[in-house]
């Protein structure tokens, strides 16, 4: 299933947001920022007590089902006093539950985190981005591995000179992505698919920011 | 008109070209410098983009200088920092003032050099880059529309032949050439054996290949690249040779290797020239040729 991956925020920038604001409210996610461990009870938990130890007056907390979802205005509603109270809502969820809350409360939103891509968990606590969500897909001819987001430079015609022993300039631990295609074409019996010339990429797949709606 | 650098290329002679850095800064007489020691030894003097992501006088600027001061530029350009619209619109610059040899590069990533949170551009890659020349050489821009007034330019590429793994690597190489690369030059070759069976194979494509020679300054430079550096390897008896070298000597020795590289490369006609880059010893580039016997 993919999520929605995300970072806490370093605690001085986290202050410098908060400045000015004494009294606090903290929002967690039960969805994705509780699976990547940055949001969800104990993360709340250790930023009640980081934020008191700062002089915060905590007005409550709470970790809500899914904070990008329409019914999360009612449960924070619900909580009523200690939100009310609050000089600003602190949300430790992606920037989909902050903007969902920004929009639904009427209150200042303070981000905990910082969103980094939609990815999937590949591993015990490992996750991976696997498309960056251009409109315009072209790994009918890659393989299944979508250059644009495995390849750091999102190549389409081949691997560039940063290539060095399969891994990427940026670092030795990443795979390049152009290695992995060229091995899964040349598994597949399809490098004719490799040396097909790709036009430059069609950045109007969908104009940012997306929109869609299901015709009618 | 083809350029000077296209008419050396068709000639049949044997290519040395080198690289003109330009300066962090607006002090140019560095660069001038090594441009008036070089520019009327060599065949032309690639000027480097932004080389390593670092940002510096642009490559254009560099390539005006050099073509003022009597040289014939080889204009590299990136697809790091500019998109399909900026690229063009700086070829029909460089057009405009009498750049006509264009090498297109993919580009370091940004995360390389000293602006690390600046936005990677990639709009284009380098084979594509190749092809926006070629179009824009038949009187239109990328979108179809008509230039008023026209452009046409020697175009380059690169090539990595110790890439592992290496059929990747020739599979982009023949995509550049398909889009229209003239000449190639390679990232740094050491292994003469290695390299000639890259030529063997190479030798079936009506292209010029010039052969990267990166100037050895020491041992542990040698090992650093080897352990830094995409697509270099410098074989373990160079390195013991730039290490025997005496004490205070191994720059020398550098320059002995380079110019018997060059020398073997002419001789044997193992490709049709060398590009030397003899990064930040552009002034050795004289001793190199000399040690090749290229000059007296």
């Amino acid at each position: 299933m993919i999520r929605s991956i995300t970072q806490i925020k370093p605690l001085e920038e986290i202050e410098r947001l908060l400045d000015g604001m004494g009294r606090v409210f903290i929002v967690g996610c039960g969805t994705c920022a509780t699976l990547t461990q940055t949001g969800g009870a104990p993360e709340v938990e250790a930023m009640k007590n980081q934020l008191a130890d700062k002089g915060k007056v905590i007005t409550g907390a709470t970790v809500v089902p899914v904070a990008c979802d329409h019914l999360t205005g009612e449960i924070l509603n619900d909580i009523s006093n200690p939100v009310k109270q609050a000089d600003a809502l602190l949300i430790m969820s992606c920037a989909y539950g902050v903007q969902t809350i920004a929009q639904q409360m009427g209150k200042t939103v303070i981000p905990a985190l910082n969103t980094l891509f939609i990815g999937r968990e590949t591993g015990a606590g490992e996750f991976n981005e696997a498309c960056k969500q251009c409109g315009a897909c072209i790994i009918g001819e890659t393989g299944g591995i979508c250059p644009v987001t495995a390849c750091h430079k999102g190549l389409v015609n081949g691997p560039c000179g940063g290539t060095n022993n399969g891994k990427c300039e940026i670092d030795s631990d990443k795979d390049c992505a152009w290695t992995a295609i060229y091995n899964r074409l040349n598994q597949l019996g399809r490098l004719d698919a490799m040396r097909r010339y790709q036009k430059p990429r069609n950045h109007l797949g969908e104009p940012s920011p997306g929109k869609f709606r299901i015709p009618a | 008109m083809p350029s000077a650098f296209k008419k050396a290329l068709d000639s049949g002679k044997f290519i040395v070209t080198c690289e003109a850095a330009p300066s962090k800064g607006t002090n140019l007489e560095n660069m001038t410098h090594h441009i008036e020691l070089l520019k009327d030894k060599v065949d032309a003097m690639n000027v480097t983009d932004h080389q390593s992501s670092v940002m510096r006088y642009p490559s254009l600027g560099g390539a005006i200088l050099v073509k003022e001061l009597g040289g014939e530029p080889i204009l590299q350009m990136t697809c790091r920092d500019r998109n399909r619209l900026a690229l063009q619109a700086d070829l029909l610059f460089a057009s405009s003032r009498g750049v006509n040899n264009v090498l297109c590069l993919t580009g370091d990533s940004v995360m390389l050099g000293d602006h690390k949170q600046a936005k990677p551009v990639f709009d284009l890659d380098s084979s594509q880059l190749v092809a926006a020349v070629r179009t824009m050489e038949k009187g239109r821009d990328m979108a179809g529309n008509e230039l008023d007034g026209g452009v046409r330019f020697c175009v380059g590429a690169i090539v990595t032949p110790e890439a592992n793994p290496l059929e990747p690597q020739l599979i982009k190489f023949e995509k550049k050439l398909e889009a229209g690369a003239e000449f190639i030059q390679t990232q740094a070759v050491y292994d003469m054996e290695n390299f000639k069976k890259f030529m063997t194979y190479a030798r079936q494509f009506p292209v010029k290949i010039l052969a990267g020679i990166i100037l050895l300054t020491s041992a542990p430079m040698a090992r650093f690249m080897n352990k830094n550096v995409a697509g270099v390897r410098v074989p373990d008896e160079l390195i013991d040779e730039m290490a025997s070298a005496p004490k205070g000597g191994a720059l020398n020795k550098g320059i002995e290797i380079a110019g018997r590289m060059i020398r073997k490369i002419k001789d044997e006609k193992i490709c049709d020239g060398v590009h030397i880059m003899a990064i930040g010893k552009e002034e050795k580039v004289v001793d190199i040729m000399q040690a090749a016997g290229l000059i007296e």
